[in-house]
């Protein structure tokens, strides 16, 4: 792709807009039918099957691969649906190699797996271009509940609330639904708007009101919420940010991943989106990645994403460090920042070289230095304020089994609550359980 | 490297692989094509008598079913004989022998069952230069209702008599293709056998209708709405005709007939069996339709290489070498006692097997949390549904319990002796067994 702008500093349209149209295409495009019926094909129906066990919504995998193979992908789009109601995004951003694929058994026998989550698209993708919701609402049982957050485990909860007839109300601090799969998921892993689509057609059971701009903390209070409905649910993910705490942060074109992401899922055209020239990014999970591929389809020339501790320790899944070798992204590992240079804007970035030794990572005295015109902070997120009350276990909000916080009629999910991966489909799986649970004790069940 | 050079019945070919008089030997273009792609033989497309030829359906004549991956496991036809005109095919089949002496050309024939018919066709078709004769009296679909194929086939008398008449208008071998769609396939041998046949060959197609359209409510292939069962052939038809081959070939009153092995021939292994079981050549059609003339190359090689690592220098080393171990199932040792056995190693822990074992069978294997599945020795009777459901092929196989240990389902010791259910206590007609 030739390079059309080679200013220094921080610029929009690097590349031409066809380039940058082809840069974000689909990752994994869709199966058309004959694709589907030969990668179901593959599968073997395994008992008890491991793919089943590794999916964090438990999805039965061989039933609806089994149903793609006999030419029902609608009924197989509702086995997917019936255990992940948001199983169209998951199929597009779940790490399936390091959960359903990698221990698919022909992954042991042959290192190539069924295509789980291409074909999961495929059911999911046809059902929903038919436009069917294909779950409907149990009678009405007069029981009210607010969900905050507007993301996976809200959606999840409330979708599972209202088929059980419950009535739902969703407070979403932004002016838009969907949470991280909105603004937080690298763009060719979701195209077409996939997102709001998702919500939308979520949305025909019925039943459930969101009300955008409505804060936690600010437009309303966890008190009131606890105080106007039987049941309240949290799941406003993680809305604070760490810092590197160097000196230097504050100057320009230093900037959290995080904003960078849904920044460019935002814009309606990327050519206008300003990218560095040289770009660092520091981090070793899904968010770097993110930010550093996609920085370099934008046009970056040089990307080189950073992070402090061996590759082995990176959260980021290895298909995706490949995918960031692969499009040109340099990784260095075991070095940590300590200086942001610049006059007012950023130069370079220095960063000393790390080691683990017995298990704490200690910083070393070499020193490297490479210049920089952006630098993109991806080292965590975390939970914002929380109200009072609510028990903290390790940075996020305690809960049990059945997502159940401390506090009464109070429950939680996703990323801002404890346990399980912060990932789309584990909290899709924890707002979902949380739904049951909140019916259970709403019906007097439990 | 072994000989593959086939002689049946006098005949002599390159190779024992022949190509089914079929939709792929219906004329000069095809068969010269398969010639020069390494066909040892040919049986031409059924001729029928002078005159106006037979017409075809305009419509779709084939239906199938498939197995993983669309790949094709049955074919059924409606196709009748040949639809020329049968100087146009003489005259062909003239050409192509003459400048193919080296290979087998066979000329299929069926017309109605009047001697005259039989006898004015015969030597006027060997004019053309033919090697021999195949007389189909199996096609079910069509000409049976016309009195011809199958429904010839279906009447030992008939068989017999139409074969006495052609051995009487010929020198030539004499080959009688036999239906499938009948109780007892000896008695059908028998006869060709008693009028003079050279050889049998077999099987021609199945009655069969391979699937329903379900939205127009009629069998496919459908013709404008309406279908018609067709003859059904393919790799999912070789078990029925290796068992029919098999019962020829072990019968004492046709054990020794020459017999041309069809049925499901895809590879050089099918072949292979066919001729353990006693068939002196094969002929193959379905194979050809599926993948082209080239996959004749892959079955040379492999039955050349199977036979040099196995020491067989030619094809009759090979011909009914397995014929003496086909028995009667009150025959087989009951004192031979086997397990399944799973290598751990190159199992890849899909389940299949304990899900059939546990559902379907004797709950002989076990299961551990982390996916470990192991027989379980006192449950096993040895059935094999593991090792057939198993994706991997040679993961589970079947240990023999040496004479002497103890089998643990039924707490006997494995005794050392052949004992079979005719001698076995529970057989109210037991004979003694000294």
């Amino acid at each position: 792709m030739p390079q059309t702008n080679r200013e220094n500093g921080v610029s929009p349209g690097r590349l031409t807009p066809a380039d940058v149209q082809a840069n974000f295409a689909d990752l994994h495009p869709a199966y058309d039918e004959h694709e589907a019926l030969v990668a179901a094909d593959r599968c073997y129906f395994c008992h008890d099957a491991p793919c089943m066990t590794a999916c964090p919504t438990t999805i039965d995998i061989p039933l609806f691969i089994r149903q793609i193979a006999t030419g029902t992908p609608e009924a197989a789009a509702k086995t997917i649906l019936d255990q992940n109601i948001l199983g169209g995004m998951c199929a597009r951003v779940c790490p399936t190699e390091t959960l359903c694929e990698e221990v698919c058994v022909r992954e042991v026998a042959e290192g190539k797996p069924v295509e789980i989550g291409r074909l999961q698209r495929y059911a999911t993708d046809t059902l929903m271009a038919k436009g069917v919701h294909p779950f409907v609402r149990a009678a009405e049982t007069g029981k009210q509940v607010a969900v905050v957050g507007a993301g996976p485990s809200g959606l999840a909860c409330a979708h599972r609330l209202a088929m059980l007839g419950h009535n739902v109300v969703v407070f979403e601090a932004r002016s838009k639904g969907g949470g991280l799969n909105e603004f937080g998921i690298a763009a060719y892993k979701s195209t077409n708007d996939f997102a709001q689509k998702e919500l939308d057609w979520l949305m025909a059971i019925g039943g459930i009101e969101i009300r955008y701009q409505q804060a936690l903390g600010q437009s309303i209070t966890l008190d009131g919420l606890q105080d106007d409905f039987d049941a309240v649910f949290l799941g406003m993910g993680l809305t604070a940010v760490n810092a590197l705490r160097l000196d230097g942060e504050d100057k320009t074109n230093v900037t959290d991943a995080v904003d960078f992401i849904a920044d460019l899922r935002q814009a309606s055209d990327l050519t206008a989106l300003p990218v560095g020239r040289r770009v660092v990014v520091i981090g070793g999970g899904m968010t770097a990645i993110d930010a550093g591929v996609q920085a370099k389809l934008l046009g970056a020339e040089d990307v080189t994403i950073v992070y402090r501790r061996g590759q082995e320790a990176m959260a980021a899944s290895k298909f995706e460090q490949d995918l960031a070798r692969q499009k040109g992204v340099t990784l260095i590992c075991n070095a940590t920042p300590v200086g942001i240079e610049g006059n007012g804007s950023l130069t370079a970035v220095t960063f000393a070289y790390t080691e683990t030794r017995d298990g704490k990572l200690e910083t070393l005295d070499e020193t490297f230095t490479l210049p920089a015109d952006q630098l993109f902070k991806a080292i965590g997120q975390k939970l914002g304020d929380t109200p009072d009350g609510l028990t903290l276990d390790g940075g996020k909000i305690a809960v049990n089994d059945a997502q159940k916080t401390n506090l009464a009629n109070v429950w939680a999910g996703g990323d801002c609550a404890s346990g399980g991966d912060d990932l789309t489909v584990t909290a899709v799986a924890e707002g979902r359980d949380a739904a049951m649970d909140i019916h259970a004790t709403l019906t007097g069940a439990s | 490297m072994a000989d593959l050079t086939s002689n049946f019945l006098g005949i002599k070919s390159p190779n024992p692989f022949w190509l089914a008089s079929a939709p792929p030997t219906d004329k000069e273009y095809n068969v010269r094509r398969a010639f020069e792609a390494g066909w040892g033989g040919v049986v031409w497309k059924t001729l029928g008598a002078e005159g106006p030829p037979v017409v075809n359906v305009n419509g779709p004549r084939y239906g199938a079913i498939h197995g993983a991956d669309r790949r094709l496991l049955g074919l059924n036809n409606i196709e009748l004989i040949t639809d020329r005109p049968l100087e146009v095919n003489l005259e062909e089949m003239a050409r192509v022998k003459k400048d193919y002496p080296d290979h087998a050309l066979i000329a299929s024939v069926m017309v109605p069952c009047e001697e005259d018919e039989w006898k004015r066709i015969i030597p006027r078709i060997a004019e053309t230069g033919c090697d021999g004769f195949e007389l189909n009296f199996g096609c079910p679909h069509g000409m049976a209702e016309r009195g011809m194929g199958s429904a010839v086939g279906q009447v030992p008398e008939y068989i017999e008599m139409v074969t006495r008449w052609c051995k009487e208008a010929t020198d030539l071998p004499v080959i009688v293709k036999l239906t499938p769609n009948i109780t007892n396939i000896l008695l059908p041998a028998q006869a060709a056998k008693d009028g003079g046949a050279d050889a049998v060959s077999l099987i021609n197609t199945i009655n069969s209708i391979t699937n329903v359209n379900l939205d127009a409510m009629a069998p496919e292939p459908m013709i404008d709405g309406k279908g018609t069962h067709g003859g059904y052939c393919g790799p999912a038809v070789k078990p029925i005709a290796l068992n029919m081959v098999a019962e020829i070939a072990r019968n004492p009153g046709t054990h020794g007939l020459p017999i041309s092995g069809i049925g499901g021939v895809t590879t050089w292994r099918d072949a292979a069996e066919f001729m353990a079981l006693g068939a002196g050549n094969v002929q193959v059609c379905t194979a050809a339709m599926t993948y082209g003339f080239k996959v004749v190359q892959e079955m040379i090689s492999g039955l050349s290489q199977w036979m040099d690592e196995k020491g067989y220098t030619s094809i009759e080393e090979v011909v009914g070498r397995a014929v003496p171990n086909v028995t009667d199932w009150q025959y087989l040792n009951l004192n031979h006692v086997t397990k399944a056995r799973i290598d751990q190693d190159a199992c890849i822990q899909c389940g299949r097997c304990y899900a059939a074992c546990e559902d379907t069978s004797h709950q002989a294997i076990s299961m551990s949390e982390d996916r470990v599945f192991d027989v379980k020795d006192d449950e096993c009777v040895a059935c094999n549904l593991c090792v057939n459901v198993c994706p991997v092929d040679g993961c589970i196989t079947m240990e023999t319990i040496a004479p002497g240990a103890m089998d643990e389902r039924t707490g006997k010791v494995v005794e050392k002796e052949y004992a079979n259910w005719t001698t076995h206590p529970n057989n109210p007609s037991a004979t003694a067994a000294e």
